[in-house]
């Protein structure tokens, strides 16, 4: 295995109450770069994510974070493993009873023996990397959806950690926060040297900032390939994607037991 | 007729057995939460936080519902005990039935409802929010850190709320039964202390209130970390812990009375 | 909400529970009198307790000076045998009379100690010999009635 890779996924197989999710899927993460997982919602992107960060257990294949395998750590090696991810969750996913300064503070109150007033530099310089300085009193109630994705990205950053993961960082966003935090994503994991995956539908921004780009569509890899490659490829999923045009490889009707015909005529459920 | 019968009792099966499933999982939740305790107990400040909102948050409704219990008490028994020409024994009534009864099991209902389902609420709505998740990422054990504060806040927190009901309660039965209705004062406390024992009467209660602690916060916890994670599932968790919580409480009073004060 | 501040009211609840159970304890239960302090036991036999409890009280000259800590039933002298802790304040001579005395007409039934004019003094684990049993009320009048009927008779 190369030195270069800090995440490596080998035939990735994960079955929800036998039903699959993922299959088959194999992906590498080099160190410095930021990897892009595409595809519609409810594709297993999240479940991906959630299997590097061991909060799921592979049904079969193997996940390997700086040389380890994730699910065949102890729970102190998991949560030593966890020390050194952040993970930025889709609506920020903030502690709604502490205040932004201890939403920042936490994890170096918890993992760390400084004192208050290293800690108050850290987390100042944390919200300062976000432009959150001035918000450090206010209560995540008092936050903007855009605010709020920016304090938990601060958050998150908060030990330095080399691998980032983003569920959705784009969602429920306004132009002006997307590429706010877009920019932020890129800045960061080049100002940590570390790896960044970003997990996203959210294909024109994430295509700005990202080096690499796998497609998933019903839990199998379907495309990967840098930015460029993506943006003239010509899978025709992708394409859809990309473009996102209505119709498609992916069809608008949810597939149907019966037609649209016989359940007009009230028939289709009873034979059914 | 013959697949009517087995789809019921695979039905009847399948919930049986999913309620066992359930049991077993709160089970093991009870022992992962007392092995998980020692950051709540070194780290001190996480549970006084947590008896602020359970146990000095309840203080207005324990103590008004207190007094107006004893009230009741004093009124409803001095009217019984006039009869047979006892009116004094009013105090022994009063004390009596708070002390063993009343105080553990109205403080610990009253608890169940307020502070209860607000844990409940809280640890669900940080499940649905995915709090608990961002926790567990950052490599701190949402049990040992959310969940183990809030149940040593909720223990701790009963049997002074039951003790300040009865107390209050108390001064309600004396309230009614000497400055309103007239029963003379010496007798009224002095045959109060002369036939409760602190052993017997007052420690069980204690006991009991403790017990009754154990079980509200050990629902309240469990449901809320168990909910579904949508508004639907904390709302119908926040009302299973009030139901579930306050049948617990009655039944564990039946069967603690009947092992306290058998002999007597 | 500050730390402070927090602490303060925590504070405040921790000591107005205490407080009330303190109140519980000395107010209203009898912790301040008997039960905490030492004492000795002595066995008496009766033919019939009556309603007698355990934990009834033990009283000489009206004062409480102990409590009845258990009875049982001797199936060879058939005779109930209470057990009895007395105040190791207060010693009685060997002659001492207990009784089983009710408290009113219905109040409930406690052990009477009718003090003798002994020298030696009753010692832990010593009996006492000279009882009386519980008046049971139904016998009391059974035999009022009976005797009344006999007076009546006598006349005739």
């Amino acid at each position: 295995m190369s030195q270069e890779s800090l995440v490596e996924i080998r035939n990735l197989n994960f079955t929800y109450d036998s039903r699959p999710v993922l299959t088959g899927i194999n992906m590498t993460i080099p160190r410095g770069k930021v990897v892009a997982v595409m595809g519609s919602s409810g594709c297993g992107k999240t479940t991906t994510m959630r299997l590097i960060g061991g909060q799921l257990k592979p049904t079969s294949g193997e996940v390997r974070v700086a040389g380890k395998v994730v699910h065949e750590l102890d729970g102190d090696g998991l949560y030593d493993l966890r020390r050194r991810m952040g993970m930025l969750f889709q609506f920020g996913a903030l502690f709604t009873d502490m205040s932004v300064y201890d939403n920042v503070a936490f994890q170096m109150r918890e993992h760390t023996d400084l004192n208050e007033a290293m800690i108050r530099d850290l987390v100042m310089m944390k919200l300062h990397a976000v432009g959150l300085r001035g918000a450090h009193k206010l209560m995540p109630a008092e936050l903007s959806g855009g605010m709020a994705r920016r304090v938990a990205l601060a958050r998150a950053i908060a030990l330095d950690p080399m691998l980032m993961m983003y569920d959705e960082p784009f969602a429920g966003l306004d132009p002006i926060s997307l590429s706010i935090v877009g920019e932020l994503i890129r800045k960061l994991n080049d100002a940590l040297g570390g790896s960044s995956i970003v997990v996203t539908h959210d294909v024109q921004e994430s295509l700005k900032i990202v080096d690499y780009v796998y497609f998933v569509s019903e839990g199998k890899i379907v495309a990967e390939g840098t930015a460029e490659e993506i943006k003239s490829s010509t899978v025709p999923y992708v394409h859809q994607f990309v473009w996102g045009e209505a119709d498609g490889p992916v069809p608008f009707h949810y597939p149907s037991r019966s037609s649209y015909g016989a359940e007009l005529t009230g028939r289709a459920a009873r034979h059914g | 007729m013959d697949n009517f019968l087995t789809r019921a009792l695979i039905g009847l099966g399948r919930k049986v057995t999913s309620r066992i499933w359930r049991l077993g999982f709160a089970a093991r939740f009870f022992l992962a939460i007392l092995l998980e305790s020692g950051t709540a107990l070194r780290r001190l400040n996480l549970t006084i936080r947590e008896i602020y909102f359970t146990g000095v948050l309840s203080l207005i409704i324990i103590l008004v519902s207190g007094l107006f219990v004893g009230m009741v008490l004093g009124l409803q028994g001095y009217d019984t005990l006039q009869r047979y020409g006892s009116s004094e024994a009013l105090g022994v009534l009063v004390s009596l039935s708070l002390v063993r009864e009343l105080g553990p099991v109205v403080a610990a209902l009253l608890f169940a409802s307020r502070a209860g389902s607000a844990i409940t609420a809280e640890i669900g709505l940080m499940k649905a929010t995915e709090q608990l998740s961002a926790m567990e990422m950052m490599a701190v054990n949402p049990i040992a850190r959310v969940v183990a504060p809030r149940f040593w806040g909720g223990v701790l927190s009963m049997p002074l709320l039951a003790a300040l009901f009865s107390a209050m309660g108390i001064f309600g039965g004396y309230l009614v039964g000497v400055q309103l209705i007239g029963v003379d004062e010496g007798s009224f406390w002095s045959q109060m202390q002369a036939s409760v024992d602190f052993r017997e009467d007052i420690m069980n209660g204690v006991i009991k209130s403790f017990v009754f602690g154990v079980i509200v916060s050990w629902v309240a916890v469990f449901e809320g970390y168990d909910a579904d994670p949508t508004a639907e599932g904390v709302s119908g968790a926040t009302t299973r812990t009030v139901v579930t919580s306050s049948l617990a409480i009655l039944a564990a009073d039946f069967v603690l009375t009947a092992f306290m004060f058998r002999g007597v | 909400m500050s730390r402070t501040a927090l602490d303060l009211w925590v504070g405040f609840f921790v000591a107005i529970g205490l407080a009330a159970l303190l109140f519980l304890a000395l107010k209203v239960g009898n912790l301040t009198s008997a039960s905490t302090g030492e004492t000795y036991a002595l066995q008496a036999k009766f033919d019939n307790i009556g309603g007698l409890k355990v934990r009834a009280a033990v009283k000489s000259a009206g004062v409480v000076v102990g409590r009845v800590s258990e009875i049982r039933f001797d199936p060879e002298a058939y005779l109930a045998v209470v057990t009895i802790q007395v105040d190791a304040r207060y010693k009685f001579p060997k002659d001492t009379f207990a009784t089983i005395n009710t408290s009113g007409l219905l109040g409930e039934q406690y052990i009477g100690f009718e003090v003798g004019g002994d020298s030696a003094m009753l010692a832990s684990g010593d009996a006492i010999k000279k009882t009386q049993s519980a008046v049971v009320l139904e016998k009391l009048i059974s035999q009022f009635m009976f005797n009344k009927a006999a007076e009546d008779g006598g006349k005739k």
